[in-house]
């Protein structure tokens, strides 16, 4: 038996370095050539595909998994980035249990769809490993576009600006490019620096330049991009977390599981990353089941993840949630945080269990204790501060159809935008589209 | 419990499932094993002339074509008859039949079309004791080019010449292995009979060019950077064998002429379906060479169960029960109508349907907003198309309207009385209607 940490508090080095890089290997193992066929050849190819239409950026599904199934994987691959440039990391973190894969008529016929997001790894993973960009830019136009944050959103438009020959400026806030894709997704689905490899690979078109360091309001402000460029697109996503609002909330070791996961998706040695030996998640959504399984992974003794409402409600998908609880994560539900226990040093936090009464959720008496060293909250990520010029919307930057602000010539997408459901996927959409509406635009206008 | 004992031409053997003519069937080793197995009998490998063997190539001899999940649909072969010496089988096929002696040992031959030499060799195969002899009109590759096997084969006159020449030198059934590389399988089958053959076992394979490597740019099975036609077999010639097997059955001259049935039988139904359009019993091949001589045994079973289930309580009462049914397109009844009904129930909504309709020519399905599927019972013209395509078996099906009901699409009631081609107003020829 490997050798376990069961130090109280929060320490690093829980696991060995063989047992933690087991853990933390791929979710979905890449097919080989022989897998990948075998999966296409259950495809039916069927008409006007429901898997296609699941897609929030509509990849022409049923070709490309033809395009594999008669060998050539570099044709399906570009099928797929032709709707979604990321589709190499949507293959790897798309909900496909709820999207393409949930209406695939042989989940319907027998409960076991074809395997689309592994197939569209296969592909893209294919084509990305022969070092080639399918994609050529268009005659220079002249234009120039500035893209506020290398997210998900803001490369998806870039690309598609670049490809349609425009010069792109990306102002990214952090060191590094790829957003969430970068810094928010548990490391067992996006191995082996796969966001940086895929940031490359897409830069390599040409005619995107990234700016690291720079956010609006810290070196640039949305006038001077309004005036600096004829067209500005914002895919900063959600820079600020909400807070428990409650004592005993800035004790040690009671962070935000989105810092969590940033930390850890950064480090070199995951050994050497602190963990808590009892850890609570606060919080029912993705990043609450990627801190709650990535905590449990590094060696926590007992992770519990507890939300407020029904699991049914919960915003993480059920594959997800069983994803937790295979891998020994506790759920609770129905209860919410009502104490921060500890001197100083956090000790356990105090929940009271809810119903939900006529619709409305309702806090009861009865509460209950769990021993925590420590806790991370996960109740969800908001907008930053934004430009007056610009409408909001339940909180986020509100946008037409088209993806446009109510600012002139300044388009929005991906999570800081309202509509959509803050995944990868959708942004790509978002940025795709944008980029399409500011041609129309430009070109328009000229 | 039905019984499977096959006497096809007076050889008895414990089922009507024989393995082909075939590597499978080349020597002693493995015809034990196949009868240990299962098989009712075998064909072996087609035996030639005394003295130096034949010599097969040293590179690929199987090209294939495959189906979903790299299933085996079709397999070419380029390999010639027996590459042992005659003494070597004669050997072996006698203490074969003396271990076996109820398993049915046909022998193979193919010699060039000479009388001296059928003549010479028919007896002397006779004293391994085997029960009959198959002659090879069929092999279209390599051994055709040296005017044997199909170039034989292609010619009735020679096959009646032959087939009397191996009557005159035996008392053993003699069985003629048609080719199917023809346009008319009943001109070498009635020579065949002309000639006095008992049985007549076909088809051999069809000639054919499997694939092209793209990139050597030659035929596959490529033999250094150069391929040939070959022997098509397996699943997917079943069609065209089962068309002339039954061609022979229903014919007036050849009707009651034997049949050895062969060409991809896989399957107890595929072996049902060939001895109910008239083969005696059936040959299989391919699905030994890719299964593995195990494969005889769900044929046993399955035969057995389905015989049971039917009634049948021996083969000659399945033999040629479907002969009659086999007609004439003039002679199908043009008042018959049938419908296609998609079960709601059973549809997965992948509208492979709607898009085969739609793309084909009928336009008689329709798709909703929530992909339900109907059939437009105005537009169908009842082809079946969709029933095909479906990838649900029994969700689609076609509904026979009954006289009196109106055909939607002709708007015109179904009537009762059979009437064909032949009486049709529309057809110029046609005989005037009493």
């Amino acid at each position: 038996m490997a050798h376990i940490n069961r130090e109280n508090g929060v320490a690093a080095g829980r696991l060995d370095p063989t047992q933690v890089a087991d853990n933390f290997t791929d979710l979905h193992p890449e097919y080989d050539g022989h897998e990948a066929l075998v999966a296409a050849d259950r495809c039916y190819f069927c008409h006007d595909a429901p898997c296609m239409t699941a897609c929030p950026t509509s990849i022409d599904i049923p070709l490309f998994i033809r395009q594999i199934a008669t060998g050539t994987p570099e044709a399906a691959a570009k099928t797929i980035l032709n709707q979604n440039i990321l589709g190499g990391m949507c293959a790897r973190v798309c909900p496909t249990e709820t999207l393409c894969e949930e209406v695939c008529v042989r989940e319907t016929a027998e409960g076991k769809p074809v395997e689309i997001g592994r197939l569209q790894r296969y592909a893209t993973d294919t084509l990305m490993a022969s070092n080639t960009h399918p994609f050529t830019r268009a005659d220079k136009t002249g234009k120039s576009v500035a893209v506020v944050g290398a997210g998900p959103a803001g490369l998806s438009c870039a690309h598609r600006l670049a490809m349609l020959g425009h010069d792109v400026v990306v102002f990214e806030a952090r060191a590094k490019g790829g957003g969430l894709n970068e810094f928010g997704i548990a490391a067992y689905k996006s191995t082996n620096d796969f966001a940086q490899r895929e940031l490359d690979w897409l830069l390599s078109i040409g005619g995107i330049e990234i700016r690291y360091g720079q956010s609006l309001g810290d070196g640039i402000t949305l006038d001077a991009l309004q005036s600096d460029f004829d067209a500005v697109f914002l895919g900063m996503g959600l820079s600020a977390v909400n807070a428990l609002g409650m004592d005993g909330e800035d004790k040690d070791n009671v962070s935000d599981a989105v810092d969590f996961i940033a930390e850890l998706r950064q480090a070199s040695d995951l050994t050497s990353l602190p963990v808590g030996r009892r850890v609570v998640v606060i919080g029912g959504g993705m990043t609450a089941i990627d801190a709650g399984v990535q905590a449990k992974l590094l060696g926590a003794e007992d992770v519990t993840i507890v939300y407020r409402r029904g699991q049914e409600a919960m915003a993480a998908s059920s594959f997800e949630q069983e994803l937790a609880q295979q891998k020994g994560v506790t759920l609770i539900c129905n209860a919410t945080p009502v104490g921060v226990e500890g001197n100083g040093s956090l000790t356990g936090v105090t929940f009271a269990y809810t119903e939900t009464q006529n619709g409305k959720l309702v806090t009861l008496d009865e509460t209950f204790t769990l021993p925590a060293d420590q806790l991370f909250k996960a109740i969800g990520q908001k907008l930053g501060d934004t430009p007056d010029a610009l409408t909001l919307e339940g909180g986020k930057i509100k946008v037409d159809d088209a993806q446009r602000t109510s600012a002139g010539g300044v388009w929005a997408g991906g999570d800081c935008a309202s509509g959509g459901d803050d995944l990868t996927v959708t942004a790509v959409a978002e940025g795709r589209d944008a980029a399409m509406d500011i041609h129309t635009s430009l070109m328009g206008a000229s | 419990m039905a019984d499977l004992t096959s006497n096809f031409l007076g050889i008895s053997s414990p089922n009507p499932f024989w393995l082909a003519s075939a590597p499978p069937t080349d020597k002693e080793y493995n015809v034990r094993r196949a009868f240990e197995a299962g098989w009712g009998g075998v064909v072996w490998k087609t035996l030639g002339m005394e003295g130096p063997p034949v010599v097969n190539v040293n590179g690929p001899r199987y090209g294939a074509i495959h189906g979903a999940d790299r299933r085996l649909l079709g397999l070419n072969n380029i390999e010639l008859i027996t590459d042992r010496p005659l003494e070597v089988n004669l050997a072996e096929m006698t203490r074969v039949k003396k271990d076996y002696p109820d398993h049915a040992l046909i022998a193979s031959v193919m010699v060039p079309c000479e009388e001296a030499a059928w003549k010479e060799i028919i007896p002397r195969i006779a004293e391994t004791g085997c029960d009959g002899f198959e002659l090879n009109f069929g092999c279209p590759h390599g051994m055709a080019e040296r005017g044997m096997g199909s170039a034989v084969g292609q010619v009735p006159e020679y096959i009646e010449m032959v087939t009397r020449w191996c009557k005159e030198a035996t008392d053993l059934p003699v069985i003629v292995k048609l080719t199917p590389n023809i346009t008319n399988i009943l001109m070498p089958a009635q020579a065949a009979k002309d000639g006095g053959a008992d049985a007549v076992s076909l088809i051999n394979t069809i000639n054919s060019i499997t694939s092209v490597n793209l990139d050597a740019m030659s035929p596959e099975p490529m033999i250094d950077g150069k391929g040939t036609h070959g022997g098509y077999c397996g699943p997917a010639v079943k069609p065209i064998a089962l068309n002339m097997v039954a061609e022979i059955a229903r014919n007036p001259g050849t009707h009651g002429l034997p049949i050895s049935g062969i060409g991809g039988v896989t399957t107890w139904r595929d072996a049902a379906e060939f001895m109910a359009l008239g083969a005696g019993n059936v040959q299989a091949c391919t699905a030994a060479m890719t299964y593995g001589f195990k494969v005889v045994q769900e044929m046993i079973s399955g035969l057995s169960q389905w015989m049971d289930e039917q009634g049948y309580n021996s083969i000659d009462e399945i033999v040629g029960r479907a002969v009659p049914n086999v007609t004439d397109w003039q002679y199908l009844n043009l008042n018959h109508v049938t419908k296609a009904r998609i079960s709601q129930d059973d549809c997965i909504k992948c509208g492979r349907c709607f898009a085969a309709c739609e793309d084909t020519s009928h336009q008689a399905i329709t798709m909703s907003e929530d992909r339900v599927f109907d059939v437009k019972d105005d537009e169908c013209v009842a082809c079946n198309l969709c029933v095909n395509v479906c990838p649900v078996e029994g969700c689609i099906t076609m509904e026979t309207i009954a006289p009196g009901a109106m055909d939607e699409r002709t708007g015109k009631p179904v009537v009762d009385e059979y009437a064909n081609w032949t009486t049709h107003p529309n057809n110029p020829s046609a005989a005037a209607a009493e």
